[in-house]
């Protein structure tokens, strides 16, 4: 097992080396530095450039943008000359916050959904549960946000339009239910399938003749052995997750890293851009290290 | 030669018995006929996709030209004249919806088409040479799933922004190819995985044995065969191009203004959310239709042509 993880963990170097130069080589194609707005007169974008090395040719750029990434070294964002490592601290607290939360959110409603679908299998709450599955899988976050906006916030005036505050509901409950509602359709379509397919065990017959309540049949003997299948999508979940983090942090102003994200690409901002995508490259890779251990603890057949 | 025949005769024979043969793809159309909501979802997809081309090209369906501002109707609510009401310049937001309806369709279409070529050259070239290509392939999704693909496609979106290439320098054609770039990724392992598999089958070992040449296999035994859960891909791929070009576009990363695409109307109209609702609810509602009718199409073609999967 230690080893397995070992192995894992030094194999995210050369992933994490090729998404940093995937990503460099791309955002210098990108047309453009990040000095080129008209007020500034050429000598000074001139000056500029040769003072954060971008006069220098590709190649030694990239030497030594490889030499300090090992040293832990993103540079600086050169709109605000912060270095990047704070400003991505800054934001992570609050990325993580939202997307935390919203991760949480999918898991209990899509398994509650889920689980209540498969136990009422063809009832009515069945349909209210696989009708959910189904649009909440094909809506895309910023139209869902639309819709909530207008509903919640501007007809009903229960939340705020705008804005994240941790632990004030009037500027949570809109992001978290705009990030947290594909997932949530996702964990309820697959917790659906995999409890149907649990409950016609042979022990799960057993658990009944032998008189024990449904409550306990359903809880204790049926989710428990239907949690593989779902585990197996939370990793990709992470992704959507991380994806849709910049979509709605930028629809609500919310101060993560993701809306820095598309702020630096807009503005050729090259360390921010380079950091926010390392770090979400890392997220996504820490966090499918974590569901393949979790594998193994959930199911204790699989052996690394 | 002569034995091959009889073998066919006898098998006609034992057919003829039962019932009229059915091929995969019949077959498949019957099951896709007994799913009313994916019947439902094509057709609403077909009647859309009519009315987007006739309000782009037909005048009277149109009725406004979608980038002509008029000062003197800001911020109407819909009406008879303006269907969908206007936005902040006073331009017609009908016209601009289904410009932007337009342009989604031929995205998510025209996605599919360049994933479908890379995908099966790809993914078929993997499985067939073995080790130096397939290992290359794997390595190459292992980097594309470890990475959120909207960084990649707003990078290069980024990168093909504003280049005056021929062809490539057509802004729909860069927008199809930055979100082609990981979608392909996807078919290539499919057709990987099929053919991968389809090598063994015994079927395929007969066409081998009785002398068909290579290319025979691939192209005659092997390729239609991997064609449903590629089919599959492909539908739902369409409505992923969609959502990712109205992600662009409501970040900013779109085709540039003054062209409507759905996802920079729904950005455009959230700014005045306060005041007038309708600028963003119409372009919000038709990506939600597009990106449903064809999820449930989808759902309906994959349990058609793989029965297993229900």
């Amino acid at each position: 097992m230690s080893g397995y993880v070992l192995r894992r963990i030094l194999w995210m170097v050369p992933l994490l080396w090729a998404v940093s130069t995937v990503t460099f080589l791309l955002m210098h194609a990108v047309p453009g530095g990040p000095f080129d707005n008209e007020k500034a007169p050429p000598n000074v974008v001139a000056t500029l450039e040769h003072r954060y090395g971008l006069d220098q040719p590709l190649h030694e750029q990239y030497v030594q943008f490889l030499g300090r990434l090992l040293q832990g070294d993103l540079g600086i964002s050169f709109q605000t000359q912060e270095d990047v490592t704070d400003v991505i601290s800054r934001g992570f607290g609050v990325t993580a916050q939202l997307g935390l939360s919203a991760f949480l959110f999918a898991i209990v409603f899509g398994m509650t959904l889920g689980i209540l679908s498969a136990v009422n299998q063809n009832g009515v709450l069945d349909y209210v549960g696989v009708f959910f599955a189904t649009v909440g899988a094909a809506m895309p976050n910023f139209i869902l946000a639309t819709f909530l906006v207008v509903i919640f916030a501007v007809k009903l005036g229960w939340f705020d339009v705008l804005g994240w505050e941790f632990g004030n509901p009037r500027k949570m409950v809109l992001p978290i239910l705009a990030l947290g509602m594909l997932p949530a359709a996702y964990i309820a379509r697959i917790t659906r399938a995999s409890m149907l397919e649990v409950l016609q065990q042979d022990y799960i017959r057993t658990a009944r003749a032998k008189g024990l309540q449904e409550y306990t049949v359903v809880v204790r003997h049926a989710v428990r052995n239907a949690l593989v299948p779902i585990l197996t999508v939370a990793g990709p979940i992470f992704a959507v997750l991380v994806t849709g983090s910049f979509i709605v942090e930028r629809i609500f102003a919310v101060p993560g890293v993701g809306r820095k994200f598309v702020e630096a690409v807009l503005a050729r901002d090259y360390g921010l851009i380079m950091g926010t995508t390392l770090f979400y490259a890392l997220v996504v890779a820490v966090a499918n290290l974590i569901v393949d251990i979790l594998y193994a603890y959930v199911d204790p057949r699989i052996r690394y | 030669m002569a034995e091959a025949s009889s073998l066919s005769r006898a098998e006609d024979l034992s057919l003829a018995a039962s019932r009229p043969p059915r091929g995969l793809w019949s077959d498949a159309f019957r099951r896709l006929r007994k799913n009313r909501l994916a019947l439902a979802a094509g057709a609403v997809l077909v009647a859309f996709t009519a009315l987007a081309v006739a309000a782009n090209y037909v005048d009277a369906v149109q009725r406004h030209e979608p980038e002509v501002q008029n000062y003197d109707d800001v911020f109407e609510g819909p009406s008879t004249r303006h269907f969908f009401g206007t936005d902040n310049l006073g331009r017609d937001n009908w016209a601009r919806v289904m410009q932007g309806a337009l342009i989604s369709i031929q995205i998510g279409l025209g996605v599919q088409v360049i994933v479908l070529i890379i995908g099966i050259l790809v993914g078929g070239t993997a499985a067939l040479t073995g080790r130096v290509g397939d290992n290359l392939l794997m390595r190459f999704t292992d980097l594309a799933y470890a990475f959120p693909d909207l960084l990649f496609i707003i990078l290069l979106r980024a990168v093909l922004t504003g280049r005056d290439w021929p062809v490539l320098g057509n802004e729909r054609i860069q927008m199809i190819l930055a979100i082609s770039f990981v979608a392909w990724v996807t078919v290539a392992r499919l057709v990987r995985g099929q053919m991968l598999s389809l090598a063994r089958q015994d079927y395929v070992l007969a066409a081998r044995a009785l002398g068909a040449s290579p290319a025979r296999v691939v192209f005659q035994h092997m390729l239609p065969n991997t064609l449903g859960p590629v089919i599959v891909a492909v539908t739902f791929g369409i409505p992923t191009a969609i959502f990712a070009e109205a992600v662009l576009g409501f970040i900013g990363f779109g085709l540039p203004p003054p062209t409507a695409s759905l996802g920079r109307l729904v950005a455009d109209g959230y700014i005045y959310m306060q005041t007038n609702v309708w600028i963003a609810v119409f372009p919000a509602a038709t990506v939600a239709l597009l990106m449903l009718s064809f999820t449930f199409l989808g759902d309906g073609l994959r349990d058609a042509l793989d029965p297993r999967t229900r």
